[in-house]
C-alpha cells in the first residue's frame, strides 16, 4: 500500500508538478520588468495543445526523429526515479547510482542532438555543436560536484551523499552546481530562451523543427531535467538527513522554490554571455566544485 | 630616550616643511634637521645609551653602527638640495623636502627597530614615502620608473610582511608568547620550528633583498635610480639599502640562534655573489652613466650580502663597507647629478667631453668611480680588502675568485662609461647647455666633502668606528 | 575558535580569487576582491576565545570599512577619471591564468602539510587560503595588462597576507594589525595617484605603453 502511495507521489512530482517551474521563472522575469507575464500554469497549456497537434515529419529524416525525443524523455524519467526526493528517497537506490545518473543525463543529450542532426538543417547542427561541446565542460563540474559530495560522506550512493549538508564547501558547491545548473538547462548567461534568432540560440534551435507529442515530450523532459537539478542542488546544500521527514519535504520545496526564483533573477538581469567566453565560465564553475572538493578533502582528513 | 629624537625631530620638520609656505626658503630645513640630527646621532655614538632588552625601539649595537653615516650622508645631501632646488625654483617642493625629512626619520626609526612589526611598518612607510621622491621629474619616463618601483617595491614589502608572519608563528609554535622583539625570539633560539624558521628567512631575505636592490629583486633600481633627482638617488642608494640591510642582519640572527645558520649563510653567499655577477654583466654593456650608478649599487649590496655570510669577521667588514659605500656612492651621485643636469642626457651617445663642460664635477666624478671600484687608498679599498680576508680565512677560495673577478670587470665597465663622458671634446649643444648651469661653490662642495671623507675613512679608520663595528658583531652573534 | 566556519569563509575567499583571475571587466574585479576584504575582515570576529574582546572587533570593523568600502571606491574613482572598463587581452589568458591559480590552491592545500600547525589551527585552511590568494595576486600582477588590474592583484596578495595574519591575532598585538591596514590604505592611495598621473601622461592606463626605459 504504501509503496504505491510512494511511487504515486514520485509520479506526481516529477510528473505534474515539473513544468510549475518554467512557468514560475517566467512569471519571476515578467515581474521584474514591470509586466503581469503568462499564467503559471502556461506549460501545462502548451504541453495539452501540443499533445492534440499532428506531426509535421520530413520525409527524409529517418525514424531517429521520433524516436531521439522519446528516448530522452525516457532517459531523462529514469534519471528522475533515481534521484531522491528529500524524505521520500529514490524508487531506486544502489551503490553507484550516481554514475548511471549521470549517464542518463548524458544519454538524453545525445538522443536530443541526435534528433536535431536527423533534419539535415544547417541550424540545428549548428546548435548541436555548440550544446555538446558545452556539455563537455558542465559535466566535468557535474562530476567534480559528485566526487566532493563523495568524498565528503564516503559513499557513492546518492541517498547517503546528498543527506549530509555539503559542509564547509557548501557555498562554493552550491556557485558551481548553480552554475552548472543554468548551462544544463539553457538559461542566461549560457542561452536565451526568449531569443528568436536562430544564429544566437543554442537549445531552441535543436528543436526547431519538432512539433505535435515529440515536441511536448522534449518540452515536459526538459522541465523534469530543471527540476531534477534544482533538487539535487538543494539537497546538496541542506542537511536533509537531519531534518524530521516533515521538516525535510517542507525544506526541499522551499529550497526549489528559492532556486526557480533565483534563475528568474539571474534571468532578468544578466545578459547572455558572449559565446567565446562560456568556457570561461563553465571553467570557473568547475573550479569552484573542485574547490569544495579540495575543502571536503582537508576537512576528512584533519 | 635621546634615541626617540632622532625620530622625533626629522618628522616634526617634515610637518613644518609640509606647512612651510615660502617656495624659496623652504629647502633650507633640510640641513637645519640634518644638522640636528647628525649632532645628536654623533653625540649617542660617542656615549650610546642603555638599551632594554625588551624594547621596541632603542639606539643599540647595530643602530650605532650604521646611523651616523646616514645621517651624515643625509646633512651633506641636504646642503647639497639647498642649491639644487635653487636651480630647479619654478618646481614647487613642498612634498619634497617635506617627504625627505619624513625619510630621515622613519630611516632613524628603521634602523633603531627591535621588533619585527616596528621594522616592518617603518620600512614600508619609506618605500612609500619615495614614491612621489622618484617622480619629482615629472617626465614620462620617471613615471615609468615609479609604476616598476611601486610594483616591485610593493611586493618586496609584502613579501617581507609575509615573512614576519611566518617568524611569528614559527615562535609561536615553539611556544612563545607572542613576543616578537629580535632579542625574544634569539632568546627562544632552537625552541623556534624549523619549518617555519626556513620559510621565514627565505621570505624576509627576498623581502627586504627587493629593498636592498641584490640581483634578482634588483629590477627596479636602474630605472628608479636612473629617472630620479641624483639627491633622492644618493640617500636611497646610501640610507635606504642600509636599514634593509640591518633587517637582514637582525633576522640572521634570529636564524643563527635557531639552529639554520649555515643555510642562512649560503643563501646570502649565492644571492651576494649572484648580484655581483648581474651587477658586473650589466656595467659591462650600459650606455647611461646614472643606470651605471645603480648597477654599482646593485654590485655592492651583492658585497654587502657577501660579506654578512662569512661570519663575524664578514659582518664587521660589511659593516664598515656601509661607511665607505654610503660616502663614495653619495660623492658619486650628487657629482653625477651637476654632470646630467650640464649635459641634458644621462646617455654616453650624446655625451662628451665632460671634463671641459664641467671640470670639477668630472673631476669628482672620475675620483669616486675610481674610490667606489677599489682604488687605496679609498675606504671602499679597505672594506672590500677585509672582506676578501674574511673570505679566505673561511676557507671560501672559489666564492673568493669570483668576488674578484666580478670586481675586475665592473671596474671595466665603470672605466668604459666614465671615461666615454667625460673625454674628448663636447658638442656644441652640451657646451650651450653646460653654461646655464655653472659650477657653483653649493653643487661642488657637498659630493667633494664626501669623496674627502671617504679617503679619510679609508686612510684613518678610527678605532673608535672599529670598535663600534666589533659591539654589533658580539650583538649579532653572541656565541660564535 | 570555531574550524567550520572559518572553513567556510575561508573557501568562499578562494571561490572570489577564481572569479577575480576568470573577471575581464574591471568593476567586477575590483568587486571580487572587496568582497573579499569584507569576507576576511569578518574572520577575526570568529576567532575569538570566549569573550569578544572590543579591541578586536573594532579591527575587524576597520578592516571590513577600508577594504570593503574605502579602497574599492578610491579605485573606482581612478578607473573613472581613466575612463576604462574593460581589461585588455592579459598577457596570461584568463583560461590559462584560471588553471594555474587552481592548481596553485591544490598545491597549497597539499604542501600545507609540511608546516606544523599549533593544535588550534590544524583544522582550518587557514596558510592554504593564504598561499592561494597570494598565488592569485601574483598572478593577476604579472599577467595583467591595465595598471588597475595589477593594483587589484597587489590586494588580493595583501589579503592572502592578512588571512595568514590572523594565525598570529591573538599574539600579535593589534597595533601591528592596524599599521598594516594603515599602510595598506595609505599605499591605495600614493597608487591611486600615481595611476593618475600616469594616465594624464600616456593618456592610458595600459602598462604595455611603459616600456621605453631599457638598457
Amino acid at each position: 500500500m504504501t509503496l504505491i502511495l510512494e511511487f504515486g507521489l514520485r509520479l506526481t512530482v516529477w510528473l505534474l508538478l515539473a513544468p510549475l517551474l518554467p512557468g514560475i521563472i517566467n512569471k519571476v522575469k515578467a515581474w521584474v520588468a514591470g509586466r503581469r507575464g503568462p499564467p503559471v500554469l502556461q506549460l501545462y497549456y502548451d504541453l495539452a495543445k501540443l499533445w492534440r497537434k499532428g506531426v509535421v515529419l520530413s520525409t527524409l529524416a529517418s525514424p531517429g526523429f521520433i524516436v531521439g525525443p522519446a528516448a530522452a524523455w525516457v532517459a531523462l524519467f529514469g534519471a528522475a526515479m533515481l534521484m531522491p526526493l528529500g524524505p521520500a528517497g529514490s524508487a531506486l537506490a544502489f551503490k553507484g547510482d550516481v554514475l548511471l545518473l549521470v549517464y542518463l543525463l548524458a544519454l538524453a543529450r545525445f538522443c536530443t542532438a541526435w534528433a536535431a542532426m536527423e533534419t539535415g538543417s544547417a541550424f540545428e547542427g549548428m546548435g548541436a555543436a555548440r550544446e555538446v561541446s558545452f556539455a563537455v565542460l558542465a559535466e566535468a563540474a557535474v562530476i567534480a560536484a559528485v566526487l566532493s559530495l563523495s568524498v565528503q560522506t564516503g559513499s557513492v550512493s546518492l541517498i547517503t551523499m546528498l543527506s549530509p549538508s555539503a559542509g564547509a564547501g557548501a557555498v562554493l558547491l552550491a556557485a558551481g552546481l548553480f552554475t552548472v545548473l543554468l548551462a544544463e538547462n539553457c538559461r542566461v548567461p549560457f542561452d536565451d530562451p526568449n531569443t528568436h534568432l536562430e544564429l544566437t540560440m543554442i537549445h531552441e534551435v535543436m528543436v526547431l523543427d519538432h512539433s505535435g507529442p515529440p515536441l511536448a515530450a522534449i518540452l515536459h523532459g526538459a522541465s523534469m531535467k530543471l527540476l531534477l537539478y534544482a533538487v539535487l542542488l538543494v539537497q546538496a546544500v541542506l542537511p536533509m538527513g537531519e531534518l524530521s521527514p516533515l521538516g525535510a519535504a517542507g525544506a526541499l520545496a522551499a529550497g526549489v522554490l528559492v532556486v526557480t526564483v533565483g534563475i528568474g533573477t539571474v534571468e532578468s538581469f544578466l545578459a547572455r554571455l558572449a559565446f567565446r567566453r562560456v568556457p570561461l565560465l563553465l571553467t570557473t564553475a568547475f573550479l569552484l566544485c573542485l574547490f569544495a572538493l579540495l575543502v571536503a578533502w582537508k576537512g576528512s582528513a584533519a | 630616550m635621546i634615541s626617540l629624537l632622532l625620530i622625533i625631530v626629522p618628522l616634526v620638520g617634515a610637518v613644518i616643511a609640509a606647512a612651510w609656505p615660502d617656495n624659496r626658503t623652504r629647502p633650507w630645513l633640510l640641513p637645519a634637521f640634518g644638522l640636528v640630527h647628525v649632532v645628536v646621532s654623533f653625540w649617542l655614538f660617542v656615549a650610546p645609551p642603555e638599551v632594554a632588552p625588551g624594547a621596541w625601539i632603542g639606539f643599540d649595537a647595530l643602530a650605532r653602527a650604521v646611523l651616523p653615516v646616514v645621517s651624515l650622508l643625509f646633512l651633506i645631501c641636504a646642503a647639497y638640495g639647498v642649491s639644487y632646488l635653487r636651480i630647479r625654483s619654478e618646481r614647487p617642493n613642498r612634498a619634497f623636502v617635506s617627504l625627505l625629512l619624513a625619510i630621515l626619520g622613519l630611516l632613524s626609526a628603521g634602523h633603531q627597530a627591535r621588533h619585527l612589526g616596528i621594522l616592518w611598518i617603518t620600512t614600508e612607510a619609506v618605500t612609500l614615502a619615495t614614491v612621489p621622491l622618484l617622480h619629482f621629474n615629472g617626465t614620462p619616463r620617471a613615471f615609468e620608473a615609479t609604476w616598476k618601483f611601486l610594483l616591485v617595491g610593493g611586493t618586496g614589502i609584502a613579501l617581507s610582511l609575509l615573512g614576519s608572519f611566518c617568524l611569528g608563528y614559527a615562535s609561536l609554535h615553539g611556544g612563545g608568547e607572542g613576543d616578537l622583539t629580535f632579542a625574544a625570539l634569539t632568546a627562544q633560539g632552537a625552541g623556534l620550528s624549523r619549518p617555519w624558521v626556513l620559510a621565514a628567512w627565505l621570505l624576509l631575505l627576498v623581502g627586504y633583498g627587493t629593498k636592498m636592490g641584490i640581483a634578482p629583486m634588483h629590477t627596479w633600481k636602474p630605472d628608479a635610480y636612473g629617472e630620479a633627482p641624483s639627491i633622492v638617488g644618493a640617500i636611497l642608494a646610501g640610507g635606504v639599502t642600509t636599514v634593509a640591510f640591518t633587517a637582514i642582519l637582525r633576522v640572521r640572527a634570529v636564524v643563527g640562534a635557531a639552529g639554520e645558520g649555515a643555510v642562512a649563510d649560503r643563501t646570502l653567499l649565492v644571492i651576494g655573489s649572484f648580484s655581483m655577477l648581474v651587477a658586473a654583466l650589466f656595467l659591462l654593456g650600459t650606455r647611461d652613466f646614472k643606470r651605471m650608478l645603480a648597477y654599482s649599487s646593485v654590485e655592492h649590496m651583492g658585497i654587502l650580502s657577501f660579506g654578512a655570510a662569512l661570519g663575524g669577521a664578514g659582518v664587521a667588514a660589511a659593516l664598515f663597507h656601509v661607511w665607505s659605500n654610503g660616502l663614495t656612492k653619495g660623492a658619486l651621485f650628487l657629482s653625477a647629478g651637476n654632470i646630467r643636469r650640464a649635459a641634458g642626457s644621462p646617455s654616453m651617445d650624446d655625451v662628451r667631453g665632460m671634463s671641459v663642460v664641467t671640470p670639477r664635477s668630472a673631476a669628482i666624478f672620475v675620483a669616486g668611480m675610481f674610490a667606489v671600484t677599489a682604488l687605496p687608498p679609498f675606504g671602499p679599498f679597505f672594506s672590500e680588502l677585509q672582506v676578501v680576508r674574511a673570505a679566505l680565512a673561511g676557507g671560501h677560495t672559489a666564492a673568493t675568485a669570483i668576488f674578484l673577478g666580478c670586481l675586475l670587470l665592473a671596474f671595466f665597465g665603470m672605466t668604459r662609461v666614465v671615461f666615454g663622458i667625460v673625454d674628448g671634446r663636447p658638442r656644441p649643444s652640451t657646451r650651450l647647455n653646460g653654461k646655464r648651469f655653472a659650477e657653483t661653490a653649493g653643487v661642488i662642495a657637498p659630493p667633494l666633502l664626501l669623496l674627502g671623507l671617504s679617503l679619510w675613512l679609508g686612510l684613518f679608520t678610527p678605532a673608535i668606528l672599529r670598535e663600534a663595528w666589533s659591539a654589533a658583531v658580539v650583538m649579532l652573534y653572541p656565541n660564535p | 575558535m570555531s574550524p567550520g566556519i572559518l572553513n567556510i569563509l575561508i573557501g568562499v575567499a578562494m571561490g572570489l580569487n577564481l572569479i577575480a583571475l576568470a573577471s575581464s571587466r574591471l568593476p567586477s574585479l575590483i568587486r571580487a576582491m572587496s568582497l573579499q576584504g569584507v569576507v576576511l575582515g569578518m574572520m577575526p570576529l570568529f576567532m575569538g576565545h570566549e569573550s569578544l574582546d572590543w579591541r578586536v572587533a573594532a579591527v575587524a570593523v576597520a578592516t571590513m570599512v577600508g577594504k570593503g568600502v574605502i579602497i574599492p571606491s578610491l579605485l573606482r574613482r581612478a578607473m573613472r577619471a581613466a575612463n576604462i572598463e574593460r581589461e585588455i587581452e592579459p598577457f596570461l589568458g584568463y583560461v590559462p591564468s584560471m588553471m594555474v591559480g587552481a592548481g596553485g590552491t591544490i598545491a597549497a592545500v597539499a604542501l600545507a602539510r609540511a608546516l606544523p600547525l599549533l593544535p588550534e589551527h590544524a583544522e582550518t585552511l587557514l596558510v592554504p587560503g593564504a598561499i592561494a590568494s597570494i598565488l592569485t595576486g601574483f598572478i593577476l600582477l604579472i599577467g595583467r595588462v591595465k595598471a588597475i588590474s595589477q593594483v587589484c592583484g597587489y590586494l588580493i596578495l595583501e589579503n592572502g597576507i592578512y588571512l595568514f595574519g590572523l594565525l598570529l591575532i591573538h599574539s600579535t598585538p593589534l597595533l601591528v594589525e592596524s599599521g598594516i591596514l594603515l599602510d595598506v590604505t595609505v599605499g591605495v592611495f600614493v597608487i591611486g595617484i600615481i595611476v593618475d598621473r600616469i594616465q594624464r601622461a600616456f593618456d592610458s592606463l595600459d602598462t604595455r605603453k611603459l616600456t621605453t626605459l631599457r638598457e
